[in-house]
């Protein structure tokens, strides 16, 4: 007797990612799809999908998408949230998105517990623009827009998204992940299923901060990619759970 | 008979609203239009409905997005500083093709301008909204009862065109009480379903709602089908109204508040024996190009009058091709311009004559 111990998601649909070789995404677009299908919610949920290089995300993930203008994905999840209360509402946002133009929607999103559940992808950079300079860059990295480094006097910090909401009462699950190795990537899986269950228990607003490459703009091999996300963002975004009220089943 | 009551007006929007099946509410407080959130904060938990206060416009209009591609039949309201921030989400909307109702309660600009009432959004309403190739249907009521019964008809309309309508009103139609009646109620629930709305409904196709077009042929079609939507406005929902015109020789245009005050003057002047009468756009878009051009077989002259510097009146020449003479009369900044005033400018056009 053979058991099927691996196969496509069926919350993925046929169509062929259009991300770079050896991005992040496509692992992360994979478990959130394994996620639905694993909570079996893929009919009765509503993704939102951001301006940034996942702006498509709607035509990977079969489930009812809508797709936000930049930053707004969290306003249009509540609004999706207060009419459909009892279906499963997601955003996905990159770091231009969701920690740049979209500060405010997302703090208040959490901060009223929106019963929402956000995926979050801090990869240090634009990149469907071609690589500019993201509130998540860190000091001395060179980015089209900080082509001498980012200069913290003049450019600002490096923004840790996850930390600030930790300090706002609406959140019910925070946690920080890296797509860097199978282990983190597993521990990654865990945190993103957490999320949609804090959704189903209505505890609130469940974020997950997904630490992810982007080698076409960092101007690096998928590999040294890896190992670059490893040892410099890792130190400055540190990993784990900020947040957990979920209850274990 | 429906009963009357007494209603200001930023309040009866709000219950025409709830009346015509509107269950959502985003708002953002921005005097003279604060009535119309508090009102829905206390009415929607009475009704099954929700009210949120956003953090921003522009959050209360992409909220409104969301709101609206779930099925809902969904409103928010501002005041012009407002309506600018909402223009984002406004556009996106008309992108993903969705029905919503948005209330503009204008006050003087630019800028944070001040909280007297004014025309001045008229451009912004009518032509300049947001970005891309967009129009929304634009119902600019006189009185508190027209103001309900536009109400029910911009629902009625956004749901059969797929797209946003506006109700232009002013911080004097908003503030003012005056005695209403509403027509039947409305129960979302009884409505039609909308087969497109992303509400996680199983056993269909999934539902995908975007206004991201990269196949700029793919984008062109998008742009003509919202056309023909706009091109069908023009044919069925022009809305005008016509006052003393019959024997008229100066024809006065104006719409909102100042044809209310535009009416005062008529009626002392036919007193005093002038022929004037008033063509009262109800539609801004679509706008009654027609009636306007039917105007100048009959009167000698044509004057428009807005709470602004001239803006509808070039709607109004556009109408008319050079084939009368079309004066203009405005003030802006939050002057209401007075009844004698305006009798001054005609009898000074009649004069001329």
């Amino acid at each position: 007797m053979m058991e099927k111990i691996a196969s496509y998601p069926d919350a993925l649909t046929d169509e062929t990612f259009h991300y770079c070789p050896g991005c992040t995404h496509g692992i992360t677009h994979r478990q959130v799809a394994e996620v639905i299908d694993e909570l079996d919610i893929r009919e009765e949920t509503i993704g939102v999908a951001p301006v940034g290089c996942s702006v498509l995300a709607y035509e990977y993930f079969d489930c009812d998408f809508q797709e936000a203008s930049h930053g707004r994905a969290p306003a249009v999840g509540t609004g999706i949230k207060r009419v459909h209360p009892d279906k499963t509402v997601f955003t996905y946002q990159g770091d231009g998105d969701l920690a740049s133009i979209g500060t405010a929607e997302i703090v208040h999103a959490a901060n009223r517990g929106e019963n929402i559940t956000t995926i979050f992808i801090n990869n240090a950079i634009y990149g469907m623009t071609g690589g500019q300079m993201a509130p998540t860059t860190l000091e001395d990295q060179k980015t089209t827009t900080s082509p001498y480094g980012r200069d913290l006097k003049k450019a600002g910090n490096p923004i840790k998204v996850t930390e600030m909401l930790s300090e706002l009462d609406g959140p019910a699950y925070l946690a920080r992940v890296s797509m860097h190795d199978t282990k983190h990537i597993r521990q990654a899986k865990k945190a993103i299923k957490k999320a949609f269950k804090a959704q189903h228990q209505k505890a609130g607003f469940a974020m997950v901060e997904v630490v992810s490459t982007c080698p076409t703009n960092w101007g690096m091999s998928p590999l040294d990619a890896m190992e670059w996300l490893e040892e410099n963002m890792l130190p400055k975004y540190e990993l784990g759970e900020f947040v957990d009220e979920v209850e274990v089943e | 008979m429906p009963e009357k009551v007494l209603m200001k007006g930023n309040e009866a929007v709000a219950e025409a609203a709830i009346k015509a099946g509107c269950r959502y509410f985003f708002g953002y407080p921005i005097t003279p239009q604060n009535d119309i959130p508090e009102y829905m904060s206390r009415r929607m938990p009475e009704v099954g409905g929700e009210f949120l206060q956003a953090e921003s416009e522009v959050a209360a209009s992409n909220m409104v997005y969301g709101a609206a591609g779930a099925g809902a039949r969904v409103m928010t309201s501002s005041s012009s500083p407002g309506i600018s921030l909402k223009a984002e989400g406004i556009s996106y909307i008309v992108g993903a093709e969705l029905p919503a109702v948005i209330v503009n309660i204008m006050r003087g600009g630019p800028g944070l301008g001040g909280i007297q009432p004014s025309q001045a959004d008229y451009f912004q309403a009518t032509k300049g909204m947001a970005h891309g190739d967009i129009r929304l249907g634009v119902l600019a009521p006189y009185s508190v009862q027209e103001l309900v019964d536009l109400t029910y008809v911009a629902f009625e309309m956004a749901d059969k065109y797929r797209n946003p309508m506006l109700i232009l009103g002013d911080g004097m139609i908003g503030q003012m009480m005056e005695p209403v009646e509403f027509k039947e109620e409305v129960d979302p629930e009884e409505l039609p379903r909308k087969e497109w709305a992303t509400d996680g409904s199983p056993g269909r196709e999934r539902n995908k709602l975007t206004s991201l077009a990269l196949d700029a042929k793919v984008l062109e079609d998008l742009n003509l089908k919202i056309k023909d939507k706009y091109d069908r406005m023009r044919e069925e929902e022009v809305r005008y109204d016509e006052y003393r015109l019959d024997d008229a020789e100066i024809a006065v245009v104006a719409f909102g508040t100042t044809a209310r005050i535009c009416i005062s003057a008529i009626d002392e002047l036919r007193e005093e024996g002038v022929k004037v009468g008033l063509l009262r756009p109800i539609s801004l878009f679509p706008f009654p190009s027609d009636p306007i051009a039917d105007l100048c077989g009959q009167v000698d002259q044509v004057l428009t009058v807005e709470m602004n510097t001239g803006q509808m009146v070039e709607d109004v020449r556009m109408a008319v091709s050079g084939r009368c003479p079309v004066e203009f009369y405005g003030r802006t900044g939050g002057v209401v311009p007075s009844i004698e005033e305006l009798k001054e400018k005609i009898l000074e056009l009649r004069g001329e004559k």
